[in-house]
């Protein structure tokens, strides 16, 4: 899947109310360099700020960073949000079902990763030692890509 | 970092609340007080304008949800105008539009709640 050049841009942040947001206007500014639509710039940003959010929430992670890698390619860009934490095993994340927590009453959280799927092409969980990387990638669509698209990064 | 705002305007037999700002922990917080504050007046049907709401956390929406339970409980109404598009699909992810309504502007809000709607 490798095509064409790639360029990484490492960031690392500390895991403080809000940092989420600044995050994402990193990922907005990279996704408009790459000629995402203005629909899938948004996506991008929603979706980072819950894999930050998730880290920040269940990593417990001692140093408590979240170190993030944008890898802009010509057709797509990946983004890996990884934390230095406890980690969490996939299958026991239960699928929300907001009909099922209102006749319930219960948690009305756990949406993030859910959200992430819907809102990126491919998402991939791998585990680190230690910790958690989410890995997610968003393809440009076709009639926004083009040859050096992103000779700006 | 903008401060988070709520801004609210009451009619005879609902209120429109307009927030400013992202709404994560925080701000769904205050957007959920600003709500019973209303229902504790007697106004049940409420309309949330999230045009200068850009961006909506997991952790703010869960909230909101909570919002969703009370009207529900109360037999009231709610619904949602002027979403971004993002905002508006992450809604429908988590199934909120199940239990509120959607609408393009306040304006056809207010005429559907007003019942001047064909919606």
């Amino acid at each position: 899947m490798n095509t064409g050049t790639r360029k990484d841009i490492y960031i690392t942040v500390p895991m403080i109310m809000d940092m989420e947001l600044a995050v994402s206007k990193t990922a907005e500014a990279l996704a408009l360099m790459s000629h995402f639509s203005s629909d899938q710039v948004d996506e991008i940003r929603h979706a980072v700020i819950e894999a930050c959010i998730n880290a920040m929430e269940h990593s417990d992670s001692p140093d408590r960073k979240i170190y993030l890698r944008f890898s802009v390619f010509d057709d797509r860009m990946e983004i890996r949000v990884r934390d230095r934490g406890h980690g969490f095993d996939i299958r026991c994340v239960e699928k929300p079902d907001l009909r099922r927590k209102l006749e319930t009453g219960s948690r009305k959280r756990g949406w993030g990763l859910m959200l992430i799927n819907n809102l990126m092409d491919d998402v991939k969980i791998e585990k680190e030692d230690p910790g958690i990387s989410v890995i997610m990638t968003k393809q440009i669509t076709p009639e926004h890509s083009r040859e050096g698209a992103h000779d700006g990064v | 970092m903008t401060e988070f705002k709520v801004n609210v305007q009451k009619f005879n037999r609902f209120a429109v609340i307009r927030s400013h700002g992202y709404i994560n922990n925080l701000g769904g917080e205050e957007i959920a007080r600003e709500c019973r504050n209303i229902m504790d007046t007697g106004l049940n049907e409420l309309i949330l304008n999230l045009q200068e709401s850009t961006i909506v956390n997991s952790i703010g929406i869960s909230i909101l949800i909570e919002i969703i339970e009370e009207i529900l409980h109360k037999n009231g109404r709610l619904a949602f105008s002027n979403l971004t598009p993002t905002v508006a699909k992450t809604f429908k992810i988590m199934g909120l539009l199940q239990f509120a309504e959607l609408f393009e502007t306040e304006q056809t809000a207010i005429q559907a709640f007003n019942g001047n709607s064909t919606s």
